[in-house]
């Protein structure tokens, strides 16, 4: 199938993205965000750390029409596919916002791929969902769930549920005798054993479900094939995130080298750090085209979707652990501090690049396609 | 500034090499069955990793009760002079430096007094300095912490700008320092102040300041990984008395040069030990770590590409162990300072890399931090992850140690 020459990206989408970019750099979450994580700080003695977000700023994206840009229409929603979900969220890993957001655009793609009209249009009008599907050990690609569905009933543990606090549901992976399914179940009807993360801008969670009482979105045995096929819109989606991520760890260090002076220079000057730093662009503008790739194609051709996808999740991996690395280490003392934002994003990519698998599963996983 | 993974630190953890001297034996055996014997119970809460990162009273108390011991029982301040409260032993003190690391036992509380404030009191102090500070250094009766990084003053450090005015007998001091470590937790500072704005170098002097006192306001910050550990320190008419000055005024730039050089040498002069994990053990804790995680019911061990970037490691982390063993050979070094000079961007680059490697060993489950019941040892990977930024910035950052490399050792053209 024939990709368009511009990615999909026709001006709505710009425009959408441009709004996106304006209205988070507006909410400055950020600010708030470091509100909430006050004398939670120490690791030993700290207090506990609840799930945070803005509600309001939810609420509006919401109003903006941003949860329903991927829903189809046949669901309420606008039907615009992965290219604008991905400039959105794009934008939020930009932000490095909080946000129940991140969540439930994924949640859309799997409900997609199950054709569960019905819980679509609950997003359109302002539902948020988390993904409930690994098991203990954090295994990649969602057959790792250790919950068990009896009938339409659930038991177990489900890992590593991200935004678990902030969200309404989960869509949750179970196996079932006759396979994998994939269940829909109200937050009121699970125990959300809250895991303490080094992640600032998200929160984890193992939800605990005790026969539950739950509604089908994929048939048991049929949950693999959905998952396979929502599976190129999730990594793409996560390295999205990751490359506004990068973007930003790319201008902020950049930024910083051209006002920092030491030996009556801009540090920038010394080619000590002005490598790094362009080296910083040229990985952050690798990952950009293979995630626009992916995105492409996910909605125009996806029988290339995954191996599109999984090139731009490996890619977004490498390029969020070195900006990281690079960020904190060119900023001197002050990236080091909990005050620096620097440290918030190092954070978020630690957390995202192992989320659906790091660079080297990615490429293992690419090889077996080529 | 001392770093996590220095030669002082870790080069010279060696397999008890067999002594050429009987005594030299003999001591050996002795700190082994006294470490043995002593090892202290644990604490109620857990230590940090290392001794950068100590921010609580009770952790105090213990650490400094466990080196009063250790001090007492000669595994510090081994080989220095008995009129300074030291041993004086000959060449004894790599051995207990050595055995402390060895077996795993907490590390010592004062390591800037210890690593830089007596190696420097040693060669610049006055007799009655020596003899009135050297033995609170040993026993941790005074902790002591390095006033050198100012805001403005980093990489940098001879652009400092704290001021010292001399006022009949005692000097005035204004300004500020940051990222002072162990600030809140010590009683003195060792602090670098300039004395005459005109002349770069030789306006700068040392002084020996005491901290309790109103003109010397401390305030934590917190760091990446939510420990305090250092601070910021703010001198507002603080007063020195001149007899408390180190070397001659306007020989601060000198003195300092020499603390920073007893990062690697002198700091096992005195016994410093900072981190009861050394590269060795971290590596063979993540081969464990390999053989015992599992994705997808397969150990990450089996998986070459995970394996192949851990055997990598493990070999690196040899070749710094022969690197001291090669250090004092003058045939085989290449030149004094050569190895000397490596160990610090080598051994901090590496200790990140481990670490870094140990998160992807771990996937998910390295999103578990401190304080998480299905942490993986307490969340000590993402710690030690982040912590490791230390060892690569502070203390000369890895790309001034390159700009040192390149130029002291290779004499490549100047940068600055
Ligand atoms: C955990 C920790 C503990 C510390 N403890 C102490 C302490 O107890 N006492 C104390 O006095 N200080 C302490 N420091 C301060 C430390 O020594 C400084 O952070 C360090 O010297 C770097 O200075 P800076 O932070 O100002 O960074 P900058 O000097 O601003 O450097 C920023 C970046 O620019 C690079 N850079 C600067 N100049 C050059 C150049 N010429 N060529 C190439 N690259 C260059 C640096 O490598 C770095 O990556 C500590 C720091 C940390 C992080």
């Amino acid at each position: 199938m024939a990709q368009p020459q511009d990615f999909g990206f026709d001006d709505d989408i710009v425009m959408l993205k441009d709004a996106a970019n304006r209205f988070l750099g507006q909410r400055q979450t950020l600010v708030q965000l470091r509100a909430s994580l006050k004398g939670t700080e120490d690791p030993y003695r700290g207090e506990e750390r609840q799930g945070w977000y803005d509600p309001a700023a939810w609420q509006e994206m919401v109003d903006l029409g941003w949860a329903m840009v991927p829903v189809p229409e046949s669901a309420g929603g606008l039907g615009l596919g992965l290219v604008a979900a991905v400039a959105i969220q794009e934008e939020i890993g930009r932000a490095a916002c909080p946000t129940p957001l991140s969540s439930t655009l994924q949640a859309t793609f799997v409900l997609k791929e199950a054709q569960a009209d019905a819980h679509l249009a609950k997003i359109a009008e302002g539902s948020s969902m988390a993904l409930a599907l690994f098991g203990e050990d954090g295994a990649p690609d969602a057959d790792s769930t250790t919950v068990t569905a009896n009938g339409n009933k659930l038991s177990g543990t489900s890992s590593y549920v991200q935004d678990a606090q902030k969200v309404d549901g989960f869509i949750v992976a179970a196996k079932a005798s006759e396979g994998l399914g994939l269940y829909w179940v109200p937050k009121e009807s699970v125990t959300i054993h809250r895991d303490r993360i080094v992640e600032l801008t998200r929160d984890q969670a193992r939800i605990e479900l005790k026969n539950v009482e739950a509604e089908v979105i994929a048939e048991p045995g049929s949950g693999e094939q959905v998952m396979a096929r929502a599976l190129p819109a999730l990594l793409t989606l996560l390295a999205a995130d990751m490359a506004g991520a990068a973007e930003w760890q790319l201008q902020t260090t950049a930024e910083y080298a051209k006002l920092r002076v030491q030996f009556e220079r801009p540090i920038g000057f010394f080619q000590a750090v002005k490598h790094p730093i362009v080296n910083m662009m040229i990985a952050a503008d690798e990952t950009r085209s293979l995630v626009y790739n992916a995105a492409c194609a996910y909605d125009h051709d996806p029988e290339d979707a995954l191996r599109c996808a999984r090139m731009a999740k490996a890619s977004a991996s490498e390029t969020a652990a070195f900006c990281s690395n690079r960020s904190t280490q060119l900023h001197g003392g002050i990236g080091f501090t909990w005050e620096s934002d620097v440290q918030i994003y190092h954070k978020r990519q630690m957390h995202s690049q192992f989320l659906f698998g790091d660079a080297s599963w990615q490429r293992q996983k690419l090889a077996e396609l080529l | 500034m001392a770093h996590p993974y220095g030669m002082a630190a870790k080069m010279t953890e060696q397999q008890s090499s067999p002594e050429a001297r009987p005594e030299a034996r003999e001591f050996r055996e002795y700190c082994r069955r006294w470490l043995e014997e002593n090892r202290p119970p644990p604490t109620e809460t857990p230590l940090p990793q290392a001794s950068y990162e100590v921010t609580y009273d009770d952790h105090r108390a213990y650490l400094c009760d466990w080196q009063a011991k250790c001090y007492e029982a000669g595994l510090i301040a081994t080989d220095v002079p008995k009129v300074y409260g030291g041993h004086g032993y000959e060449n004894f003190q790599s051995i207990a430096s050595d055995e402390v690391r060895r077996s795993k036992v907490p590390y010592f509380l004062n390591w800037i007094g210890l690593g830089m404030v007596a190696p420097t009191l040693l060669i610049h102090g006055s007799e009655e300095q020596k003899k009135r500070f050297l033995k609170p250094i040993f026993s941790a009766e005074e902790i002591w912490c390095q006033g050198y990084s100012e805001p403005g003053a980093g990489s940098d450090l001879v652009s400092l700008q704290t001021s010292a005015v001399k006022d009949g007998d005692q000097w005035i001091i204004n300004g500020s320092k940051v990222w002072t470590s162990l600030g809140s937790l010590a009683s003195w500072m060792l602090l670098l102040a300039r004395n005459d704005k005109q002349d770069k170098y030789n306006g700068i002097t040392c002084f020996l300041l005491p901290i309790d006192q109103p003109g010397v306001t401390v305030r934590p910050i917190h760091k990446m990984t939510g420990e305090c550990g250092f601070c910021e320190v703010f001198f507002e008419n603080a007063i020195i008395a001149d007899d408390l000055r180190v070397d001659d005024v306007g020989a601060g730039w000198k003195v300092a040069m020499s603390t920073l050089t007893s990062e690697r040498g002198a700091a096992a002069g005195v016994g410093a030990v900072t981190h009861t994990e050394s590269p060795l053990s971290s590596v063979r804790e993540l081969i464990e770590l390999a053989k015992t995680t599992k994705r997808n019911g397969v150990p990450v061990w089996d998986d070459p590409v995970w394996r192949d970037r851990i055997v990598k490691l493990y070999i690196r982390i040899e070749a710094i162990i022969q690197h001291a063993r090669r250090a004092p050979i003058e045939a085989l070094n290449g030149g004094a300072m050569r190895l000397p000079l490596q160990s610090k961007v080598v051994g901090s680059e590496i200790g990140q890399d481990l670490n870094a490697t140990a998160l992807g060993v771990l996937g998910m489950q390295s999103s578990l931090y401190v304080g998480d019941e299905h942490a993986v040892r307490n969340g000590r990977w993402p710690l030690g992850y982040m912590n490791s930024y230390t060892g690569t910035i502070s203390g000369g950052s890895s790309e001034i140690q390159r700009n040192i490399l390149g130029e002291r050792i290779l004499g490549l053209p100047k940068t600055k």
